[in-house]
């Protein structure tokens, strides 16, 4: 077991309760040992740096001055919601950038006994740590129900790979790693170009119109290429397309059925645990349709489908011309996660 | 007499000190009175006779007002603080030389590029200028009389680099009558305009303007071409480099070949050619990259070879009506001498990949600029039709993308200077190969040079639709926005100051220029800079854009920045000039710097043998010590420094002097010792 | 087209600029911008905003306080840093909207309030629980804001709270004085700047 100091953020306890679950039942298998702030505080998500700077910083401070206090042996603090590693990320960076922000943060800090020295602690999101810690390895040898023939959209959402302080990740706007995580699973994983776009954050709270729009673009896209079911890596991506996805069709007339869960939740699902005990049912866009697919194997084309589909690529690639080639197209395996 | 005399008694050196306004360059940030006054009484006491300001020193008067106190004030040292030396030393030592000095008397001291230009706080830069002049009165005060070495120039030139810059300062270098030898690492000469449809504002075809010019060079009795060939070594220096070159194994004999094209026809071997295709066509494993190619002989790819990958086919042996096939042929090195040096291996496209939100390489339909001119030449893999990439549905709308790795901190910061003029050209070339509507996307539109504006307004004229704003990404339609199987640029219209998504069936990228990926490997082999950027440096950016600070070896196109066709060729234009001006004067004068070992002190250890850049050190195994060899010697002091024993010493840079100039830097000799020197303002 | 005639004694116009500049907490290179519009063409919001980001910019540095101030541009910022990661001149754009929701709020100036009522409700319940609680927010803020959703909205909230996905009473930190003191203290030194 690896020790890594551990933000939950205040979404896990409560909207996304599902993710708390799968990750608690997953985490003795890939030998994650979760330690838990003290007292962590609420990191402020998208509001408090919009209302007030020093203040704003002051209370992500907190949460990295315990984090620090905590740390006994290790540095790393692991948030698996993508607004709250953010932000502790982004304040970590800022103390250390900004002389007067680091001065005034401790001289707050300091009225409630606490302290930070930026650097002091190294904050990852969940995902990357399982790409790069934890290894893909491991995570395959512990499957033991590929998800053979589910077909899965990869939703990373913003702020895990933007705007990447840490330069922790090579790209920024086309990143395959959660792909590779669910391929790993033994899961289909479609091609979804939309894997970085933004799900609206609290704009369903704000504009209708634009909130909605956004949302309603995701599933649209996910459904055009045949997923069965998206996947978040953050609360906020999650709560948005499950949460207010009936409200969205009701908004357009719509009857999209797109459910979303969370990465955890089918790592656990393909290591064979327990549905329930992974929060399974706790989505409001029923998954369960599409989890029956799980396990059952799609019937090969027969041989005339194949060998007409032969041709016809044959025939388009003579007259094609030939495309730049990528190194890192899905599929070569490279590491995508700078470390 | 020696030096340490007191001045002002007959006996010790005379100096003048001439401190330079530069306009407000120098006066700006420093007390130019305050640093003359400065030499006037506190430098008195170290033999200055004379100080003066000027404005501007460099100018006719101001160097007449040298020649006229060296002639009446008896002056036998001079000491200018003014700008580098690399701008104005010639300029200096030549009035003093008029005067009847040795030039090597006269030293001039940066008050400019390492004070005025570098410090705001004026008091503390006008005191660095009085330690830095006080620096150079120490030094000159040890300063010989020296004679500058003269070299004769061998009248063959090198070019390394056959497109356009190359070509055209190997023709003028030829047609001078002189040899040039012209080395290109491709199979053919040609360069990147060999692979364009046309060339912009005029819309010349380019194989016409260029295919002439590329027989002409490849003809020409005074050029000797070596393609498929680079440059490993070079040595020696102006008037006389010896080059070693590695003529690469074609596997052809070009004494039999007649080029027929027969051995590319039967090659089984079919691979994408990434060079002169850009990656958008295929070439055999036997292949001239084009048609017009100069020479006209194949070469075979080894690495891509049937015969050398499985040991059997040989259908080019078997097809070849001349037995020019040569599977045994070897690399072969071969050396020369010239006594200049051209520089033309130009530029590379950036690789658009790098910029993930605009899809290239992931999207099909997305295109890169050189990718666009091969698809738009009728010698290229589609004929010249401009389609998709299936090669079949000719595209109904279409996005050209200025500046695309260009103007951008992620990448290159500076402005390709090329992109614009080449994206009106590819609109124009769109609308007359197809019916489509062409967009261009645009941060600045920038035309400034004869006919390009002019240029910009045809294509107005053709109905080319120009969107101001950074095209900040490119998608597959979604099926939300109903334009299934297009793409949909998504970009600020700025000047209408809303977000648009517009849907095309194909995006061009107006890739903007970078150095060569081996830009560095090539400024070290030939001893020069390369910018942060990897662009080669020239002499001066203004002045002298051909020339670089390794006397002999020169810049042409490209290589030392972005450029478009009409300033390669006149740099190419530009160096031939300054090489036939070397050679017509049949010799140069060097700077004497020369190291000597003073043979009493060496201790024959022999360390400096080894780290002589000019293998200009040998040990005499019967006296046991070092010597070196003025001829080959081009004073860079390494031995100097290296020497444990402090047996070397270097003419013009002495121990010392250098160790005077320190001490003077620290202003040790400082204070009004002798009689008060004249202030003349 | 307003006409805007800057006085001979009028404060220059980049003394609104040089205000924008200090409010954020890392350097935000705004005076590097060149008006490219890779902001605006890659904002998720961008439709919806008054002004694309560029256009602010372009207004902070006409000295335009009150058409920026008033503008709902920052408060439509999702914080989705495509815009920060694809800046051509490195312009840390999402602290330029923070600032720029600071100084509205502190200006009273934010035209409709839907959003930074949204921020001000968020961060009550955090300076009183030390987490932030949906109920306590959501619930205000639509009754407030979007009275006419409440009928779409309520089956959403019956259906968390069925699936276990709304805790009935927000939770507390224990050191909640401590956290008190700390942010009192950097409101006093945020004042102070």
């Amino acid at each position: 077991m690896t020790r890594y100091l551990y933000y939950p953020g205040c979404s896990m306890d409560a909207s996304a309760r599902a993710y708390q679950e799968s990750l608690a039942a997953i985490a003795p298998v890939l030998g994650l040992d979760l330690a838990e702030l003290d007292d962590w505080n609420c990191c402020g998500a998208t509001e408090y740096f919009g209302l007030s700077r020093t203040p704003a910083y002051a209370l992500v401070g907190r949460n990295l001055a315990i984090a620090a206090d905590q740390a006994d042996g290790t540095r790393t603090l692991v948030a698996p919601c993508s607004a709250c590693f953010l932000n502790l990320a982004r304040t970590d960076h800022a103390m250390a950038e900004s002389p007067v922000l680091r001065r005034d943060v401790n001289a707050s800090l300091e009225v409630g006994g606490f302290h930070y020295d930026p650097g002091a602690i190294t904050v990852r999101h969940l995902l990357e740590v399982i790409m790069n810690e934890v290894g893909l390895a491991r995570v395959s040898g512990a499957v033991s129900r590929p998800l053979t023939g589910l077909r899965v959209a990869p939703y990373l959402g913003c702020m895990v790979p933007r705007p990447d302080y840490a330069s922790l990740w090579i790209r920024h706007e086309q990143p395959r790693d959660l792909d590779r995580l669910l391929a790993t699973l033994g899961a289909d994983v479609v091609d979804y170009p939309l894997t970085t776009e933004c799900c609206g954050g609290h704009m369903a709270q704000i504009s209708t119109e634009l909130g909605f729009g956004l949302i309603r673009r995701l599933i649209v896209a996910a459904e055009a290429r045949g997923a069965d079911l998206m996947v978040a890596v953050c609360p906020m991506c999650q709560m948005n397309i499950d949460a207010f996805q009936g409200e969205m069709n009701r908004h357009f007339r719509t009857s999209h059925h797109m459910p979303i869960l969370f990465f955890t939740q089918l790592m656990g699902l393909a290591f064979g645990q327990e549905p329930t005990r992974l929060g399974i049912g706790r989505e409001l866009v029923d998954a369960s349709r599409a989890l029956a697919r799980v396990g059952i194997e799609v019937p090969p084309p027969s041989e005339d489908e194949l060998k007409a589909a032969q041709r016809e690529e044959a025939h388009r690639r003579k007259q094609a011309l030939p495309m730049p080639h990528l190194d890192d197209a899905p599929g070569a395996e490279r590491q995508e996660v700078r470390r | 007499m020696t030096a340490d005399e007191p001045a002002g008694t007959g006996a010790g050196p005379r100096i003048g000190v001439y401190v330079c306004h530069c306009g407000s360059n120098i006066a700006g940030a420093v007390d130019v009175e305050a640093v003359r006054d400065f030499a006037a009484a506190e430098l008195a006491g170290r033999g200055v006779v004379v100080a003066r300001d000027y404005k501007f020193m460099c100018s006719s008067l101001g160097q007449e007002l040298i020649e006229q106190d060296v002639r009446e004030l008896g002056l036998d040292r001079v000491v200018v603080a003014a700008c580098s030396p690399h701008m104005h030393e010639k300029t200096f030592r030549g009035a003093v030389g008029r005067a009847g000095l040795n030039a090597y008397l006269c030293d001039l001291v940066s008050i400019r590029e390492q004070v005025s230009w570098v410090h705001t706080d004026r008091a503390a830069a006008t005191e660095k200028a009085k330690a830095i002049l006080s620096g150079g009165v120490e030094r000159i005060r040890h300063n010989v009389p020296l004679e500058p070495v003269v070299v004769p120039i061998d009248p063959a030139t090198l070019v390394v680099g056959g497109g356009i810059a190359g070509i055209t300062a190997a023709l003028e270098l030829a047609n001078a009558g002189h040899k040039v030898y012209l080395v290109e690492k491709d199979p053919s000469i040609g360069g990147h305009m060999a692979q364009f449809d046309k060339t912009f504002p005029t819309l010349d075809c380019a194989a016409c303007i260029l295919t002439p010019r590329m027989v002409e060079v490849g003809s020409h009795p005074n050029v000797e071409l070596l393609t498929w060939s680079e440059v490993v070594n070079v040595s020696g220096y102006v008037g006389d480099f010896q080059v070693t070159v590695l003529k690469k194994a074609r596997y052809v004999d070009t004494e039999l070949c007649t080029g027929c094209g027969i051995c590319q026809e039967k090659c089984p071997k079919k691979v994408v050619d990434e060079v002169f295709e850009a990656g958008l066509g295929y070439r055999k494993g036997v292949y001239t990259p084009f048609p017009q190619a100069v020479p006209k002989y194949p070469v075979i790819d080894r690495y891509n070879c049937t015969y050398y990958e499985k040991g059997t086919c040989k259908a080019c042996e078997k097809f070849c009506p001349t037995g020019a096939i040569r599977f045994d042929q070897q690399d072969e090195l071969i050396t020369f001498k010239v006594g200049n040096i051209v520089i033309s291996t130009g530029f590379s496209l950036f690789d658009a990949r790098r910029i993930e939100e605009y899809g290239y390489g992931r999207l099909p339909n997305v295109f890169s600029s050189l990718e666009f001119e091969r698809l738009s030449n009728s010698a290229g893999p589609t004929g010249g039709r401009v389609v998709l990439r299936d090669g079949v549905t000719e595209p109904r709308s279409v996005a050209i993308v200025h500046c695309v790795g260009s103007r951008d901190r992620r990448y290159n910061a500076y402005c390709s200077a090329i992109c614009c003029m080449q994206s009106l050209k590819f609109a124009h070339l769109v609308k007359e190969h197809t019916a489509a509507t062409v967009y261009e996307f645009y941060i600045d539109m920038r035309t400034p040079a004869k006919g390009y504006d002019e240029f910009y307004q045809r294509l107005m004229d053709e109905g080319t639709i120009f969107v101001r704003g950074k095209v900040a990404a490119i998608h597959e339609a979604e099926a939300a926005e109903g334009a299934a199987g297009k793409l949909v640029v998504q970009v600020e219209d700025t000047l209408a100051g809303v977000q648009r998504r517009i849907p095309v069936d194909m995006v061009i990228l107006s890739a903007g220029v970078e150095p060569r990926s081996d830009a560095r490997d090539v400024a070290r082999l030939f001893g020069i800079s390369c910018s942060a950027d990897g662009w080669l440096i020239e002499k001066h950016p203004k002045l002298d854009p051909i020339a670089t600070m390794e006397e002999g070896v020169h810049i042409a196109g490209g290589v030392s920045g972005p450029k478009d066709i009409p300033a390669s060729v006149a740099q190419g234009a530009a160096a031939a000039a300054r090489v036939l001006s070397h050679i017509a004067a049949g010799q140069l004068e060097l700077e004497p710097y020369k190291a000597s070992v003073a043979a009493t002190a060496c201790s024959g250890c022999r360390l400096c043998n080894g780290l002589c850049p000019f293998s200009a050190i040998s040990y005499l195994e019967d006296r046991a010590v070092s010597e070196i060899n003025p001829a080959l010697c081009q004073g860079c002091g390494v031995c100097v420094a290296a020497c444990p024993a402090g047996a070397i010493s270097a003419s013009g840079f002495d121990t010392d002097q250098i160790l005077a100039q320190i001490e003077g830097l620290l202003l040790e000799h400082v204070g009004p010792a002798g009689p008060t020197a004249g202030v003349l303002a | 087209m307003v006409v805007e005639h800057s006085g001979a004694d009028a404060a220059p116009d980049s003394a609104f600029l040089e205000e924008v500049m200090g409010a954020t907490a890392v350097p935000s290179r705004l005076d590097h911008c060149i008006q490219c519009g890779t902001c605006g063409g890659s904002c998720p919001s961008g439709p919806e905003m008054d002004h694309t980001p560029r256009q602010l910019f372009a207004l902070i540095r006409a000295g335009r306080r009150d058409a920026v101030l008033s503008s709902n541009a920052p408060w439509m910022c999702v914080s989705c840093y495509y815009c920060v990661v694809r800046c051509p001149q490195a312009i840390q754009i999402t602290d330029v909207m923070y600032a720029l929701k600071t100084m509205a709020t502190r200006a009273h100036a934010a035209g409709d309030r839907t959003a930074s009522d949204f921020s001000r409700l968020f961060i009550w319940n955090v300076e009183h629980f030390g987490r932030s609680y949906e109920v306590g927010l959501v619930g205000p803020h639509y009754l407030r804001h979007h009275l006419g959703r409440l009928p779409g909205v309520a089956p959403m909230g019956i259906g968390l709270l069925a699936k276990g996905r709304i805790p009935l009473a927000p939770a507390r930190i224990k050191g909640l004085a401590g956290l008190h003191a700390i942010l009192a203290r950097a409101a006093e030194l945020e004042a102070a700047r």
